[in-house]
């Protein structure tokens, strides 16, 4: 019994929960995960569990300074109707013009999606009434779009554990070209609509997913790995708060060998973090439905972000008969290539798929495994580089300027930048602290003026409480930010050569943004290490003197003890002693 | 009617103010005549005419500034060309800014588009004067120009010498007035205000014939060039697949010269050509001895008067006599083209209208429970039943379970009649010769027994296969049949091979000498002009 549509090496096994019946209030039902694939019947049951199959559709706006068929400029949040041509307010007697940018941002990005380019696709007019589509019909390509059969690969974690990562594959039906509507405003109060056209006739791609995913999960980082596609390659700018990315989601359950079951589409969902708990929370309801002897209805539902549900949407009731034709005043769109480019050709008229597929920038995948090799990080950290907006930029950036190891750079980078910038809401590049000023920080760091790498050993003990510290700080971070794939910010080894809590401080005023540099602020705080040896001599003689029980000890053998005087000394001087050197003072009068 | 700010024809000077382009143009560049009296000739003569109900809309205001413009010009000595200051009229499913765009239909009564369609443009651009927007059916939709909101147009040939001499009256109880004939359609008014000679030129719409068969039973010259080679942009569609704005002019030569400014790649349709166009004046062809003309035997159709069939088989002899090679031919798919025509029309029809539900322009209905009922009762106002009949087979063929039944047979079907066409000339033909109508045209009263859709189909049949395969057709005035009305012949030619086609066009024209045009009707307010006419030379 293999489970349709988990066709990669894990997958999410739906089961009937316990005793049969559930209760309300816990939406999520007893789910299991299976690592070689395949469904297996689990609790105690012994019923058949139950399988998810999710497909998307995603439309994304395609990033151009005009809009598919017609010269009007493209703008987010212009004033309603100002940017309305004859064409997109469908004035009889217009025609539609291709964008020749938008059928290059479509081409690079099937190329960008394993695809195969149609060197001929065909345009369709499908047919509906609403009153923000003013023609009466969309442009699309129904019948051959511009890109077919390919493939999305993208990573998640398996059971929320950075270091489990499983790399998983989605098929691509296709990507076709298509006019986005206008936005219709309903004024319930006045019981009137109000119509704006400003992004009727704007370029859309549709990505077509195949029911490959099993889960919100695997959905969300699906699209997320396709968002970061899609802004690598500047075809979309692909923001869902925006509308520029949006997923319909096609959901239906099963017992996996069994044909899949009815299927839902759930629209409405504007951020990826609200299209996991979509699927989800829709794969549970359906479940529930049939467990509890009803029918899932071929519908189309809207996602209630305030109510975390999904609720039938009623003008959307009834089948519709789209009735398709082709689009006759469109010719059939013809892309070449190197072969069958034709010579004497104005390179202005025809798309060459060669010559885009030549400069196609690199990948999310193959920027985080030269990452990997370039800096000898681990995966799972290249992971959080490249998918937190601008982060892998300054990560670089920071790295070219200092001389501490990237290793040891990557910790600073997403323990501690990343989870300020997350309190903040802030993106890598809206960072108050520069890379250029991270950097001076670390190379004081690094070169001993505020700690030194021979402290360690001593530290470790101390660096494990503010480790632990800082995971509950980051894991409050991760609920709270926008992005929603989980966990992104894994708790990262903290470099023990830190001296944390000075370093931390250096980087609190950093953060404020004053204009200070590190060295300035060491200064000021008076946080630059103590290096008059004959001070710390006697600061740590005071503390011998002050715990003779612990002396005791440490002269009975107990030599950990030593840590703790190390502590108290570091306690007494505010953290300005170089941890080495005062564990060769303690020994050394000690030994006396 | 008041006529008296006519200049006569003693006035305007013994030149020939009813011929042809070429001539006026001449006429207006040695100053015989100025832009601004030919305007106000033609306006008058609309005037005089009006009683056709050729235009639903005269731009007299406009019209004289734009003529007045073109007689600067040719003060300055600078005219933009041979269609600078000519009168023209332009079919109402043409954008015009700041006129009147109606299709003569109630959906768009009272729409001014805020631009020009790409024709006409550059017929403004060409220095030439609109006159006004002429009458059809609504939305095109017809072939008698008798099924729109203003009314049917009446055939100019019915107040003809020729015509009055020739008709026995019907009854004694009937009024006088029965027995006028159907302009043909859709661009009824435009082949009528040609013939009339209240303009020099007109544009018409071809997707079944359109402009051919109007100018057939009007007696002018109806070119439907090919599809792809003048731009539909501002035409509002019937078939986008199959419209092409038509050329309808009193000789061949004109409508070369109207062709000329009109045809080209359009950056705002792109399904015009992007091969540049070279105007051409047409040479006068003494020896036909090369061509080949062939007689397609499929248009010897059921329907086809015998009056007609002799007026063909004569023109066949008359190329033959003249040493052409005439051979019959076979285009075997012929009459399937009704049937295919009508589901891939009604199809597109269903699609092109979709966009009038009273929101963005046009009729709007008071009805305001909800949108949807706006939409119904917008639409169930604004169209007539013909085009709610059209729109409502053709959502059916699109539907998911009649689509390939219908809509993509009719297309394999359309493709093997653009085959057959593809053969014959590959065979060696150069131009098919045929009938343009089955008849002469018919009274009103006798036109009005039958519905649209039986009288179109019936009416297409000879033309509507030129539109499936995008060639180039031209309908050339021949003679006149027993009851004194015209018959026309229709010249189909290769794609893109205009000049070819127009050539052996104006060959047969001089070669036929249809008659003038006697207008009885005008000549009782005009009497100058039609003295003048009758001894205008059209050789």
């Amino acid at each position: 019994m293999a489970a349709r549509g988990c066709g990669g090496v894990w997958c999410r096994v739906l089961q009937r929960g316990p005793g049969g019946s559930c209760s309300a209030s816990r939406p999520r039902r007893a789910v299991a995960c299976n690592a070689r694939g395949g469904a297996v019947p689990l609790g105690q049951s012994g019923l058949a569990p139950w399988a998810a199959v999710v497909g998307l559709e995603i439309h994304a706006q395609i990033t151009s300074n005009s809009k598919l068929f017609s010269g009007s400029q493209v703008q987010f949040a212009a004033p309603p109707n100002s940017l309305v041509s004859f064409f997109d307010a469908s004035l009889p007697g217009t025609l539609p013009v291709l964008n020749r940018r938008c059928v290059e941002a479509t081409v690079m990005t099937g190329l960008a999606l394993n695809c195969t380019i149609n060197k001929k696709s065909l345009f369709d007019r499908k047919h509906y009434f609403y009153a923000d589509l003013p023609a009466g019909y969309q442009i699309t390509q129904q019948r051959v779009p511009i890109a077919v059969n390919g493939s999305l690969s993208y990573s998640l974690c398996k059971d929320n554990k950075m270091s489990q990562m499983v790399t998983k594959t989605v098929r691509i039906k296709q990507i076709q070209l298509e006019q986005d509507s206008g936005k219709s405003l309903h004024d319930d109060a006045r019981s009137q609509t109000l119509i704006d056209l400003n992004r009727a006739g704007v370029g859309l791609m549709e990505v077509v997913m195949e029911p490959d995913m099993c889960c919100g999960e695997e959905a969300a980082a699906a699209v997320r790995e396709l968002q970061l596609i899609l802004q690598t390659l500047g075809s979309s700018q692909a923001i869902m708060a925006e509308g520029q990315l949006r997923v319909d989601a096609n959901i239906s359950v099963h017992h996996p060998g069994e044909p899949y079951g009815v299927r839902t589409e759930v629209k409405n969902i504007n951020s990826i973090r609200f299209l996991a708990k979509a699927v989800d929370y829709e794969i549970q309801r359906q479940i529930k439905e049939l467990e509890n002897g009803g029918t899932v209805l071929n519908e189309t539902r809207a996602f209630d972000s305030k109510l975390g549900c999904t609720v039938p949407m009623r003008d959307k009731e009834g089948k519709q008969d789209y009735r398709f034709m082709p689009e006759p005043n469109l010719p059939p769109l013809i892309l070449y290539d190197a072969k069958s480019l034709p010579a004497n050709v104005n390179h202005q008229q025809v798309v060459n798929i060669d010559w885009i597929h030549e400069r196609l920038p690199d990948l999310p995948s193959v920027k985080r495994a030269k990452l990997v090799e370039l800096y000898g990080i681990l995966p799972e950290h290249s992971f959080t580089l490249v998918n937190e907006d601008g982060l892998m930029d300054f990560f670089e950036d920071v790295v070219k300027q200092t001389q501490m190891k990237p290793k040891k750079v990557i910790g600073w980078i997403l323990s501690d930048l990343l989870s300020h910038l997350k309190q903040h809401s802030l993106t890598a590049k809206e960072s108050p602290i520069s890379s250029f000023l991270l950097a001076d920080l670390l190379n004081l760091l690094e070169n001993g003026d505020i700690s030194s790498s021979a402290a360690k050993q001593q530290w470790a003990e101390m660096l494990d409480g503010l480790r632990a510290e800082r995971a509950i700080y980051t894991q409050r971070q991760m609920k709270c930010s926008t992005w929603s794939g989980g966990e992104r910010i894994a708790v990262v080894e903290t470099d023990p050569t830190r001296s944390a809590s000075r370093v931390d401080g250096v980087f609190e005023e950093l953060w404020k943004g004053e204009g200070k540099t590190p060295l300035e602020i060491v200064k000021e705080k008076q946080l630059e290490l103590i290096q008059d040896q004959e001070e710390l001599e006697q600061i740590c003689q005071a503390v011998i003197d002050e715990r003779e029980k612990e002396v005791m000890a440490i002269k009975g053998g107990n030599e950990k003890v030593i840590n703790k005087l190390i502590g108290l000394v570091r306690k007494a001087t505010r953290g300005r002693a170089n941890p080495l050197l005062v564990k060769q003072i303690l020994e050394k009068k000690l030994s006396e | 009617m008041k006529l008296e700010c006519v200049p006569t024809v003693s006035e305007l000077g013994s030149i020939s103010i009813l011929g042809q382009i070429t001539n006026i143009s001449a006429a207006l560049k040695e100053g015989q005549v100025t832009p601004t009296e030919l305007c106000q000739r033609c306006l008058a003569l609309i005037r005089s005419t009006q009683f056709l109900n050729a235009y639903i809309t005269v731009a007299e205001e406009t019209a004289l500034k734009q003529a007045e413009e073109s007689e600067k010009r040719y003060r300055r000595g600078q005219p933009l060309g041979e269609l600078d200051g000519i009168p023209i009229a332009v079919k109402d499913n043409f954008n015009t800014a700041g006129i009147e765009t109606t299709c003569a239909s109630n959906m768009l009564k009272g729409y001014i588009s805020p631009y020009n369609a790409t024709v006409v443009q550059k017929l403004l651009d060409g220095g030439a004067v609109l006159l006004g927007k002429t009458n059809l059916d609504e939305f095109a939709m017809g072939s008698g120009s008798t099924d729109g909101v203003f009314g049917p147009v009446r055939n100019p040939w019915s107040y003809s010498r020729q015509y009055k001499e020739k008709i026995v009256p019907r009854s004694d109880s009937e009024p006088e007035n029965s027995n006028w004939v159907i302009t043909g359609g859709s661009s009824g008014g435009s082949a009528a205000a040609v013939s009339a000679f209240t303009c020099f030129a007109a544009l018409g719409s071809d997707t079944g014939g359109s402009t051919r068969n109007p100018a057939a039973h009007c007696g002018v010259v109806g070119l439907k060039p090919t599809y792809g080679l003048i731009s539909r942009h501002g035409l509002i569609p019937l078939v986008n697949s199959m419209d092409v704005p038509g050329i309808l002019t009193r000789c061949v030569d004109d409508a070369a010269v109207v062709l000329g400014s009109l045809a080209g790649h359009d950056p705002k349709d792109s399904t015009t050509v992007q091969d540049i166009f070279q105007p051409f004046a047409l040479p006068s062809l003494t020896d036909v001895s090369k061509l080949s003309i062939g007689i397609p035997k499929e248009y010897h159709a059921p329907g086809l008067s015998s009056e007609i069939l002799a007026v063909w088989s004569k023109a066949a002899d008359l190329f033959k006599n003249a040493g052409a090679k005439v051979v019959e031919v076979s285009l075997p798919h012929t009459h399937y083209s009704i049937v295919c025509y009508h589901v891939l029309c009604t199809a597109e029809v269903a699609s092109n209208m979709a966009r009038f539900d009273g929101l963005e322009y046009g009729h709007r209905s008071d009805m305001n429970k909800s949108t949807e009922s706006m939409y119904a009762a917008t639409r169930r106002e604004g169209f007539s039943d013909v085009v709610r009949g059209r729109i409502l087979s053709g959502n059916y063929f699109l539907l998911k379970q009649n689509y390939e039944d219908y809509f993509v047979k009719a297309q394999k079907v359309r493709r093997l009649i653009a085959n057959d066409f593809v053969k014959v000339f590959g065979s060696g033909v150069d131009i098919l010769l045929t009938p343009t109508t089955l008849s002469d045209a018919v009274p009103y009263v006798e036109f009005i027994k039958e519905d649209n859709r039986t009288r179109s189909t019936q009416d297409d049949i000879l033309t509507q296969a030129a539109n499936m395969a995008g060639l180039p057709a031209v309908n050339v005035p021949t003679a006149l049949s027993g009851r004194g009305l015209p018959i026309g012949l229709q010249f189909i030619g290769r794609s893109f091979q205009e000049k070819q086609l127009l050539t052996v066009a104006k060959w047969f024209e001089k070669q036929v000498q249809f008659p003038m045009i006697q207008l009885e009707e005008v000549k009782k307010h005009d009497n100058g002009v039609l003295q003048h006419q009758k001894s205008a030379s059209f050789s």
